[in-house]
């Protein structure tokens, strides 16, 4: 790397320790304005930068965040009302809200449609395995 | 006419520990995970922004793929780093290599410029390497 680049790591390498404390804190209530002075930054310079980098703003990043970790309890036998608490929301309106906004179902169509994906990939794993590799494994032998 | 690449195979030492690797540090989504029975599970994840890409977390066991000398020799090789197994994409170089580094990837080679383009080169849990790429 040319030496001209490092001002420029250290001012990415600020950001990058922002999004990582949204991906580590993202269930707490966490005020993006913390954050930015965590970051030496003016709030207006810190979003800006925020988005030039991941192209969202850090408060877009945080709902992505947590609807991300909704998706994932979902995927297990949480209640809708408990995953919504437990990424940080306080009101399953407003969730459930944004939850569809952003991947395109409520949350309560995405846990059927993954329960139904999880029983069918039990009852039938070979449909989701290309034959090749089931063969190679020597797992021709399960159900179909 | 061939169209597109649906599956692609990474042999791996140890697939929790790939799916750790993978999943929670290089940020990559889980597509299929399926227990195949004692001791087998087929895994595969994508890239974020590639969900019809699955990238198969192959195990190296002895079996109708390997004899039990074959594996063995395989995984001297995967550890050794000896294969490279394809080139990713991200938007901002520097910062996801700053990003990855935080998260405890290893680094072979730091972003650097080079005639063909801008590159890092990183190593997954079992010692396949990658090149890392910015897009444009």
């Amino acid at each position: 790397m040319s030496g001209t680049q490092y001002p420029k790591i250290y001012l990415y390498r600020r950001i990058v320790y922002a999004k990582l404390f949204i991906d580590a804190h993202f269930a707490e209530r966490i005020d993006l304005n913390n954050i930015a002075d965590e970051a030496f930054f003016s709030k207006y310079h810190f979003i800006r930068l925020f988005h030039s980098v991941y192209n969202k703003t850090p408060h877009q990043y945080l709902s992505f965040v947590r609807i991300e970790q909704a998706k994932a309890l979902l995927r297990t036998e949480i209640s809708v009302a408990n995953a919504c608490y437990a990424v940080g929301f306080e009101s399953v309106t407003s969730f459930t809200g944004l939850f569809k906004r952003l991947a395109g179902q409520t949350p309560a169509a995405y846990q059927l449609a993954q329960r139904q994906r999880q029983a069918e990939i039990a009852k039938a794993p070979l449909k989701f395995i290309p034959n090749c590799f089931a063969e190679k494994k020597g797992w021709l032998q399960l159900p179909v | 006419m061939i169209t597109k690449m649906n599956h692609v195979s990474v042999f791996v030492l140890n697939q929790e520990s790939a799916y750790d690797f993978y999943v929670n540090k290089l940020g990559f989504k889980v597509h299929t995970d399926a227990p195949m029975g004692p001791g087998m599970r087929w895994l595969t994840v994508c890239p974020p922004e590639q969900p019809d890409l699955e990238i198969s977390l192959m195990s190296i066991d002895e079996g109708m793929m390997f004899t039990k000398e074959s594996a063995q020799a395989m995984r001297d090789l995967v550890s050794k780093g000896t294969f490279g197994f394809g080139v990713f994409e991200c938007d901002n170089l520097l910062v996801t290599y700053e990003e990855l580094k935080a998260k405890g990837v290893e680094f072979t080679k730091a972003p650097t410029q080079e005639f063909y383009g801008f590159e890092a080169l990183f190593k997954d849990d079992s010692g396949n390497w990658f090149s890392l790429g910015q897009k444009g």
